[in-house]
Order: C-alpha cells, then structure tokens, then sequence
C-alpha cells in the first residue's frame, strides 16, 4: 500500500487524496487532527465528522488533503499515531470507494429567473427543502464537482447563500474499514 | 475492585505510587492544594520543591533519561501549567517520557476566564504526546494509568493530565493499573520479518557500511546498546552516534566515529557521505544531522529502524524502513545474520577503514592550547580526563558552544549517562536535569557542563540544590558571550555581534556563596587542572566560573545549507565559501 522508495524519491507533484480516520469520540480529538494538519503545515480542503458507533463512542472523519507523495505518507504516520486514533485508511490508494457531499443552496428571484433555477435543479436532481415566492432551497447531493458545477449555475440566477457538508467516503465492496 | 472511596488527590498519589513513582517534582498554588495536602499525609513519595514549574519538568527529563523511568511533576493551573510548557516541548522533542499533572480550575469555572486559569489542554496539545482533561472522578484511575502507558510506550513523550480542583476533591473509587487497558494506542514493537531480511541481505552485500545510531537505542533500553554493540562487534562496521545517541555505543571502543551532524567529527561525516549501506538505528534523520537535503549520503542504501512510523521518510527516504522497539529489531537482524553465516566482504571492508583512518587522520577536534587564556575546548577536555575514571558519572548541559564541546570530548561508554536538550536546544535545561540526575542517583558525580548565559536562564534552581542538599557540580565556560550567536555572526552575519555580549554578569563565586553552594574560580591554563580537582572533591554543590577565551568557535562545521563533505575544520576553512543563500534562512 504505501509506496516504493523510488516512486517517493522521484515524485514531487501534488495529489490528492481521501483519507478516513477511526477516532475515539472524545473531547479535543477533533482539535488534535486540525492541529495537527495547521502545526505542520499540511492542507486541508474538507473535513468532516461525526460519531458512527455510539455505542463504542467511535467517531468518524474524512479528510480530504493533498501533497506530494511524501507529505502524504507523513500526514497518514502522524494521524496514525495521535492516541485516539484507532484506524487511518487511504481511500484514493487503497482502491474505489464512493465519495458525496450535501449542499444547501439558496436562491432568491422571481421571474424567468426563478423558473430557470428550477429548472436546472431538475437536470441536477436537486430537490426543493424549502420554497417561498421569493426563494428556494435546494438540497443537493453528489460529489464535489457536480455541486461546484450546480452552485456556478446558480450564481446569476439570484445565489443567497450556501452550505455545504464537505466530503464524506466509503471503500466499494464488502470490506470494512 | 475495591469499593473504599478515596478523595481525587488521593487517587491521583495512589496510583503515583503504583505506578512505581518515588519522587515527584513540583511547585505547588490554590488548584493543587488538595494534592499537597495528600502529599503531606504520606510517605510513600518524595515530593522536590523547584523554584520554577519549568525546571520541574527539566529535573523530571533528568530523572527519566538517567533511570529509564517516566518522570513526574506536579504544578498549578494558569501560570503552572505555561511555565511546564518549555519543558513539555522540550521532553516531546528528545522523546523524554514525563507525566505532568496540573491542577485546574474547578470544572464549572472552566472557561470562565477564573483566577488562573488557563486552557491547559488547549495550550499542550501540540507540545505533548497527548493530553487529558479530567472531567469526573470516575475517570481519574484509569486516566492516571493510561497517562504513564502513553508516556513511556511506543516513542516516550511527556503527557499531561488536568486535573480540576473540584475532582482532586470529590470521592471516588480506585481502580488498579492492571485494570487498564488502552482501546487505541498499541505501537508495534516486532519488525516486520520481510524487512528483517531485506536488511541483513543488503548489509551483507555492503562495501562501505556505516551505523548511525540516536537517542531511540537508548529509550529501547540497555538491552538495545548491548546489541547494538554486538551487531557492530560482529560485523566489523564503523559507527556514528547522534547527539542524542551518545552512550548508545562505547565512546571509546576503535569503532565509534565519534558523533556526526553539524558539529561532528570529520570522519563520521564523510564516512556518512561516502557509505553505501546506512543503518539508522532509533535516529530521525534531524536536520542538524543531514546538512543539505539534496546532497545527504547521495549513493547509499539506507535501512531505518524507528518505532515511530512517522519518523520515517519524514526528511530522507529511507529504502529499508523497519517499524518496530530497537532492541526486539536488533535481535532479530542479529538473529538472521547468524543463521545465514554471513560475513562482510573482508578487502572491502579493510579498505573502507583505510579510508576512515585517513579522514580520522586529519584531527578534527585538534586546538592550541597556547598562551595565558583557557580555550574552551581545553577545559572541556580536561573536565572530562579528571572525571572519565569516575564510575558513577553523569552530564548534563545547557545550549550552545559548551554543549558541543562537551558532546565532542566527552565519551561516554554506557548509556543513560548523557542528558542535553536536542531538538528545542533548550538554554537552561542542564541545571534544573542536573538536578534531577542528583536525586535519582543520589551518591553519583552529576556536572551539568554550561554556557554563562544559559545557566542564568534557570539560575534559581540552586536554591533547590541546596535546600535537598543536592551536590551538582555547574562548571561554567564563562565567555561572555551566547558563544553559538556569536560564532554565527562571525560566520554568516558579517561579524556584526548585534546584542550577543553580556555585559554586567554576575561575579559566579559570590553568586554560589549566596545559593549556599561553593564557588571557584580558573582563569589561567595552569591553575584549571588544581581547580577542577577542588571542585571534585567538594561535597556541595559547586559553581566552576572557568573563564575562557572569548572569541573561540566551535569546530568542525557544517555550514548551513552545506553537505556532510563540505565541513569547516578551522578557522582558515571560512573565508573560501561563502554560504548560500538557501542556507541563510536555515537556523
């Protein structure tokens, strides 16, 4: 899984990978993770978390962060040994997985404008969580560069406003993390 | 499980003691009093009154590094706690196991902006191995014995456990350490057998191996140098120590190389340079080591063998990594040598060691000890021929020129006899480690070897040595100056010494008569050797001002942003390379 001396020695561009860390669902764990990434200087372009085994208070994040090889390789050591990480798995390395993210999008308009909103949203199965004659909500899910796409059209037809979860991961196949 | 209900604090000495815990050192303020006041209800810990909450833990890494046991100190919330931070970060950098209770405002006044308090947790997270916030009672025993778990296993590191006042007091249950089990953090000690193998066979093929052996030999254990030992013995292979490795191999055994990095021997720097087999041994490739990354040891195969997985590949990639305890690795790399009969190719290897004894030849640490001034080095080395027979001798230092020197003259045989801040290059640290040596090993020589600017920065702690009677000996190399600032802007910044000379110094001797302890004197080369056996044989804790040649630098070097084959062996070396702009920015 990890890579070869010589593909860490002659790789200097930058990647970017999905990486999902088992953790102990306590106070400061969250901080210990950002911290780690802003202390050493690594990237972090989403994150999320939430406890999954309540009953074994384990919580998990998905991190998506890139850099060349190496870094990559130091960012999953130096998760891997925080002490209440249980697991750290590298979703892009390790083979397919299935990746989503939820966004909130809210446009205001009226007219052809709104109609047009609508539409689009159709195209893109977003569906309406809340409407009014002024506005609507649409609640999108897929990955990160339809929602980018989705959230670009609506820019001109009256954007307000968005939320979005940041990327969340899961390994194809039967196999656990 | 026993029922009986015990108060916080008393679980907290409870489980100190069945930790195996026999002294703590620590200052104590309003949120710890409970603990005091435990404390002074028994007698099963011996507690260190210090005179700053950061020398608590210095003297708590001193304690550590010369028994192999976690070392433990205990302050106060707020400013107890951020003045420990030094020494946290300093313990995390050199891999030092310390558990650090601080006391804390009671937990309903937490973020209250109470009367200090201060986020603890927050304020260590990154300067600790890890860190607890003790919320309830419930959790205080099994936090305790997981707080020296974390500590002292895997790669050592300091932990911190917050304790609120509220907690310290309120009743509870104990639970013994057997009955805790960590859920997450279990480091793997056992190498992998494939790498096992792959690193004999590449050894076996070597022409011009080198061991570099670090600090993590001697965090594995005795055990770890005497393989390390016999590996090398076996193999016939040269050796190099880092800074904090020295005492990993017998300093005066034919085949140490004395230690590398910036300001090692020329030998163990080209004979790093040139190898072709690299064996680290609990070392991290630290940049005071590498030089310039590009051009470390270009045409070796390098095996690491570090029981921290992040500490391989973290600078240089390493062909062979094996993650695992140093000592269980060792035996088993041994292990297979011994079944496959190998040997090193004899020729190739004799003609590497012509190579060695060429570079060994130039004598890199030579100085002139001429004229009426001390030059620094001489009293180091003289400290060090009138100590080495000493059976019991231990040296700590401060940060700088001294620390250096020290680390160049002095050889240690055994492990756990050196103690020096590495990777924060804490001035300050060796007085305070000093004295925690002095408690550990009560009938021993401790020298804390220091830099006058360094020793003022924890001064304070002589009270300490005096109030326990704790005999250290601080010799002094009085220049005047931070020797390492000014070498530096001799070398690098156009000799413009911008604030590195201190003026209005303490006079030494008189500073030590008022601490209680002894001070002398040396200012001429033929009065030292005189002085120094004074000092030896005064049972008190002694000040040495050992006033030497101001303008000495420290050689050989490796310049910032240059490589292991391009050292500074004197002062004649500088003025022909210029260093480069890469390696202005480096520190």
């Amino acid at each position: 899984m990890a890579n070869s001396p010589e593909e860490l020695r002659a790789q200097t561009h930058t990647e970017k990978r999905t990486i999902a860390v088992l953790v102990d669902n306590e106070p400061g764990v969250l901080a210990r993770v950002i911290g780690l990434f802003s202390g050493r200087g690594y990237n972090i372009e989403s994150l999320t978390v939430t406890e999954v085994d309540p009953e074994n208070r384990l919580s998990r994040i998905t991190v998506v962060t890139s850099g060349t090889p190496m870094i990559l390789e130091q960012i999953k050591a130096q998760l891997g040994r925080l002490v209440p990480v249980h697991k750290v798995s590298d979703l892009t390395r390790i083979g397919p997985y299935v990746e989503r993210e939820l966004a909130l999008v809210k446009v205001f308009g009226a007219g052809e404008k709104r109609v047009e909103s609508l539409r689009i949203a159709d195209i893109f199965k977003a569906k309406v969580v809340d409407a009014s004659h002024e506005h609507f909500v649409f609640e999108m899910t897929g990955k990160t560069d339809k929602l980018d796409a989705f959230i670009q059209l609506m820019r001109p037809l009256g954007l307000v406003d968005v939320s979005r979860t940041g990327v969340v991961a899961i390994q194809r196949g039967a196999k656990g993390l | 499980m026993s029922t009986e209900q015990l108060s916080g604090a008393e679980i907290v000495i409870k489980a100190l003691v069945d930790q195996g815990v026999d002294t703590v050192f620590g200052y104590p303020g309003g949120a710890v009093l409970p603990i005091y006041d435990a404390l002074f209800q028994q007698n099963s810990l011996r507690h260190i009154l210090v005179r700053h909450e950061q020398a608590a833990v210095h003297a708590a890494e001193g304690y550590a590094r010369s028994t192999g046991k976690v070392g433990v100190t205990l302050v106060t919330s707020g400013p107890g706690a951020t003045n420990a931070v030094t020494g946290l970060t300093d313990a995390l950098m050199d891999s030092i196991p310390v558990v650090c209770l601080t006391g804390q405002v009671p937990t309903h006044l937490i973020g209250n902006d109470a009367f200090q308090e201060a986020d603890t947790t927050g304020i260590t997270r990154p300067c600790t191995k890890h860190n607890y916030l003790v919320k309830s009672v419930e959790d205080l025993p099994r936090i305790m014995h997981e707080a020296f778990y974390v500590a002292r296993s895997g790669r050592p590191g300091p932990v911190v456990v917050d304790l609120p006042k509220d907690v310290l007091q309120a009743l509870g249950a104990y639970l013994p350490k057997e009955e805790v089990q960590h859920r997450s953090y279990n480091p793997q000690t056992k190498g992998e057998r494939p790498q096992i193998e792959a690193a004999v066979e590449a050894l076996a093929r070597a022409r011009k191996p080198i061991i570099y052996a670090g600090g993590g030999v001697i965090n594995s254990g005795p055990r770890a140098a005497e393989l390390l030992a016999h590996l090398t013995h076996a193999t016939g292979v040269p050796i190099t120590n880092t800074l904090m490795g020295l005492g990993a191999f017998p300093g005066d055994d034919p085949h140490f190389l004395g230690m590398l990095g910036m300001h090692g021997t020329y030998e163990a720097n080209m004979a790093m340079h040139g190898c072709d087999v690299m064996i680290a041994v609990g070392a991290r490739f630290d940049d005071r080591v590498t030089g310039r990354l590009s051009a470390f040891s270009p045409n070796s195969t390098k095996i690491q063998i570090d029981i921290d997985p992040s500490s391989i590949n973290k600078n240089v990639v390493v062909d062979i990594p094996i993650v695992g305890d140093v000592a269980e690795v060792l035996e088993e790399i041994i292990a297979v040598w011994n079944e496959r009969m190998h040997k090193l190719d004899a020729d190739a290897l004799a003609e590497w060691w012509k190579q060695i004894d060429q570079w060994r030849a130039r004598d890199c640490l030579r100085f002139e000890q001429t004229g009426d001034v001390i030059k620094p080095q001489h009293a180091i080395k003289r400290l060090y021929e009138l100590t080495k027979e000493y059976e019991d001798l231990y040296i700590t230092t401060e940060v700088g020129q001294h620390q250096m020197w020290a680390a160049q003259f002095f050889k240690f045989n055994r492990p756990n006899r050196w103690m020096t801040s590495g990777g924060l290059g804490t001035m300050g640290y060796g007085l305070p480690a000093a004295m925690g040596v002095q408690v550990a090993h009560p009938g021993a020589l401790v020298i804390d070897v220091a830099g006058e600017a360094s020793i003022l920065m924890n001064m304070q702690e002589m009270s300490t040595l005096a109030q326990y009677r704790l005999p250290v000996k601080v010799f002094i190399v009085n220049n005047q100056w931070m020797g390492m600032v000014r070498q530096w802007q001799e070398l690098l910044h156009g000799e413009r010494y911008s604030e590195s000379y201190t003026d209005s110094l303490p006079d030494f001797v008189k500073l030590a008569e008022a601490y209680g302890a002894v001070g002398i004197r040396a200012t001429k080369p033929g009065e030292l050797d005189d002085k120094i056996r004074e000092m030896l044989a005064t049972p008190k804790p002694v000040i040495f001002d050992c006033c030497v040649d101001q303008v000495e630098n420290c050689f050989p070097m490796i310049p910032s942003g240059a490589a292991h084959n391009e050292m500074l062996l004197g002062p004649g070396d500088r003025t022909e390379k210029p260093v480069s702009e890469e390696g202005m920015v480096l520190v």
